[in-house]
């Protein structure tokens, strides 16, 4: 089974069913309310998948993804609040939030987000410039393990609380209220399909680039340095240029599922880019398995998806179901959801193999 | 140990990169919905079902998280009206059933679930939400799904959906008076405490404004982050600045930490007052009596208010919830909001959303607090505003009150020196 998967048969094959699943069956089967709630669990899985290469094969313990995600969001929502502002009341026109602000001049540094590409380039290349510039500081200094992780944690709680004091970019409610994406109207259910197709998009697409990055020299080295870091740097790599790849990566997706977060769900304030949130983000790679390729995603869903039932169920006691729900996967199946095939298979070997005759080493 | 890396080269990825593009050419192909400029396409269709015995309205309430201590009890309000109008034969004849969500403190799960609820369960009108970032978060979803929220905590103003109810204070009708009384009497000069974010920003502009007009000094405006609980310095300011009062604005545990720390440093409520208008009954205990005796607090209600529909409703309050617990401000705003919405309805003699809106103006219910009557031009309610001192027992008791309801004013367009806060269109 897992021979197969990793062969290029069996990898298009998953891909195909993945799209069948992300682009037949799911507008097919669920309500409009659902698909848009289903395109914010995707948003939590692109988030995963970069989790997946930086943790599970980088064993880079990133706490604080949600500085990335909160980026890409915040630089989303931005050029939203400027269309919409420009689209009311003409060029150079301050967004509504500001004017209940008291804000009357547009702070020079959203000017450029009047631009549909000025913020696109933004999304894609400045938290992973951020990451790159503090991968190079923190990992060349070799800091890692708990540190790094505290680190990350610590970075994700200052980036919430030094939002919550920028009344130019809506404080501690953040911004919401967006009425156009790139020029169509966000509340028409066609477009909010639109929107959950490309969302679903991405993650495809960032799956394959994980896949393409596991399967290359580089993701085996990467793993090399997770598991024998001073072995590595023994034979001559640079380690620390090897992580910080798979960090940026994992910025990279964190600010693309941001991005598409805010169209999706319509609001981005510090709430979901602080400490709790970047904790759940870590949550649902657990359990679904750090070290896969699939887990993550699974596992984010999983995740989100179990929420919402639970707290759909019983308003009032679903967080005791949900901490009871963590406690029995990370106890019963440390390797997360993902490893449940390779325990079944463990089993029925060693059921296979009562009579110790020829145990397979 | 098998080898677990194929040693896969360009092929695939270039592949792959191939095929999700199609994917994402395809799908941006598909989309042919309306772009911006376009007459709006027609938001989803209430689903709203009258035909049966029974009529849905949404409870979303904050029942875990940072919020939960304050929301669960408009909640347990929420359904005391429900109960009691069901007592009483419904509305329209029908009985009411309460879907409950739980906003988890969250702006985002606040949102979605407003959506599950107008959108899954077809209710005829959500009550709830507390945190204006909660509020703001689900205007665009009831906006766009053209359904009723009934908010039921004072707030900052500069707002008006045609969506919302706002069965709590706006500014003039809780921070002006507040302002009103002090300068009776006889503060000239204020320090301003306030937690970081939008409600106390915006309060202390206008106290800022009515300041200058007033001819009342402002020694000193200090914020602190949401939840912080270190306030050695800026007590030690506060005590050096010697103001004739201290208007608060914290909000939640902050106030607990606050009230210690300015009595440790032996200020008391007859040398420097402190006006508070986020402090009930419900934190008064958690405070501690000993710490806040004596201060000032500006509401719309309190629990000791004399009259036969307090009575009834503290009573009513007491045998369901047990005799231990309090009511204040936001329960009796919720606890009306859903009696409003039901004579909305009956006015309406329908629950189909345009028919209450059209018919919301003029609706009036008589309140624990008084006389409360929406107004059709802005969607709020008036309001009778009243200072109160909070006492040994840890009830706060009326020291005044205005004249009759205040008429809401959200945008403060009736006050000259308020001209230069907002920006009217």
């Amino acid at each position: 089974m897992s021979k197969f998967l990793q062969s290029r048969l069996g990898t298009w094959s998953g891909f195909a069913a993945a799209a069948l699943v992300l682009f037949g069956l799911a507008p097919l089967v669920l309500s409009g309310f659902r698909l848009g709630l289903f395109a914010q669990f995707i948003c939590y899985a692109i988030v995963a998948v970069g989790i997946g290469l930086a943790w599970g094969r980088g064993g880079m313990l990133t706490l604080g993804q949600g500085v990335f995600f909160g980026m890409g969001a915040y630089l989303m929502a931005m050029h939203l609040k400027m269309a919409d502002a420009e689209f009311r009341g003409g060029p150079g026109s301050v967004p509504d939030f500001m004017e209940l602000a008291g804000i009357r001049e547009l702070p020079a540094y959203w000017a450029p987000f009047a631009s549909p590409v000025f913020t696109v380039a933004a999304i894609l290349i400045l938290p992973t410039a951020v990451a790159v510039l503090l991968g190079l500081a923190v990992f060349k200094r070799r800091v890692k393990g708990a540190y790094f992780a505290i680190l990350s944690q610590a970075l994700a709680g200052a980036f919430a609380i030094l939002l919550i004091g920028q009344q130019s970019l809506g404080g501690f409610n953040g911004l919401s209220y967006f009425r156009y994406f790139f020029g169509f109207t966000i509340n028409d259910p066609v477009n909010q399909r639109m929107l959950y197709f490309i969302t679903a998009a991405a993650l495809l697409g960032v799956v394959a680039v994980a896949l393409q990055l596991r399967r290359s020299r580089y993701g085996e080295l990467l793993v090399a340095v997770r598991d024998a870091e001073e072995r590595v740097r023994f034979l001559g790599y640079d380690a620390a240029n090897v992580k910080v790849v798979a960090y940026a990566v994992a910025a990279l997706f964190a600010s693309i599922a941001g991005a598409l977060f805010v169209p999706v769900v319509g609001i981005i304030s510090p709430a979901s880019v602080g400490i709790v949130p970047s904790i759940m983000f870590i949550l649902g790679v657990a359990i679904g398995g750090r070290a896969t390729l699939v887990g993550p995603v699974v596992g984010a869903l999983a995740v989100a998806w179990a929420q919402t039932a639970l707290s759909e169920q019983f308003p009032s006691a679903w967080t005791y179901a949900q901490g009871l729900l963590f406690v029995l996967v990370i106890a019963l199946l440390p390797g997360g959801i993902a490893s449940i095939p390779a325990l079944a298979k463990r089993l029925k070997k060693t059921r296979t193999a009562s009579t110790p005759a020829e145990a397979t080493a | 140990m098998p080898h677990r890396f194929s040693p896969f080269k360009g092929r695939p990825a270039r592949a792959l990169a191939a095929s999700a593009a199609a994917l994402l050419a395809a799908t941006v192909a598909a989309a042919c919905g309306s772009r911006a400029g376009d007459e709006s396409a027609a938001a989803a269709e209430s689903c709203l079902d009258t035909s049966g015995d029974t009529v849905a309205v949404g409870a979303l309430n904050s029942l875990s998280g940072t919020m939960a201590i304050s929301e669960t009890t408009v909640r347990d309000a929420i359904y005391l009206a429900v109960d009691e109008i069901n007592a009483d034969g419904g509305v329209l004849d029908k009985q009411i059933e309460i879907v409950a969500e739980d906003g988890a403190s969250e702006p985002t799960v606040f949102a979605e679930k407003a959506e599950k609820l107008i959108r899954e369960d077809c209710v005829a009108a959500v009550f709830g939400g507390w945190t204006s970032a909660s509020r703001k978060a689900m205007l665009p979803v009831f906006e766009d799904n053209d359904s009723l929220l009934y908010y039921p905590v004072q707030y900052e103003g500069l707002e008006a959906s045609e969506n919302i109810f706002y069965t709590g204070a706006t500014t003039n009708q809780q921070i002006i008076p507040a302002l009103d009384y002090l300068a009776e009497t006889g503060v000239e000069s204020l320090y301003l405490v306030g937690s970081d974010y939008v409600f106390p920003r915006t309060a202390n502009a206008i106290i800022n404004a009515y300041a200058e007009a007033n001819g009342i000094e402002i020694l000193g405006e200090d914020y602190v982050p949401l939840g912080s609980t270190e306030f050695s310095t800026i007590v030690q300011q506060v005590d050096a600045a010697d103001a004739d009062a201290v208007f608060n604005t914290l909000n939640g545990d902050s106030n607990v930490a606050f009230f210690r720390e300015y009595s440790n440093v032996g200020l008391t409520a007859d040398q420097m007052p402190v006006m508070s208008v986020s402090i009930a009954e419900e934190e008064v205990g958690g405070i501690g009596v000993e710490n806040i005796e004596g201060q000032l607090a500006a509401w719309n209600y309190y629990q000791t208010v004399e009259s036969d529909a307090n009575s009834a409703f503290v009573e009513a309050f007491k045998a369901e919830y047990g005799a231990d617990r309090v009511t204040s401000d936001p329960m009796e705003a919720a606890y009306n909001s859903v009696h409003l919405w039901a004579a909305t309805v009956e006015a309406a003699e329908s629950f189909a959303v345009e028919d209450v809106q059209a018919a919301a103006g003029g609706v009036s219910f008589e309140g624990p607090e008084g006389t409360v009557v929406i107004d059709g031009e802005n969607n709020h309610v008036s309001k009778t505003a009243r200072i109160g001192e909070i006492a040994d027992d840890g009830l706060l008791y009326t020291v005044w009150e205005s004249e009759g309801p205040i008429e809401p004013d959200p945008f403060l367009e009736g006050y000259d020196w308020a001209a230069d806060l907002t920006v009217t269109e």
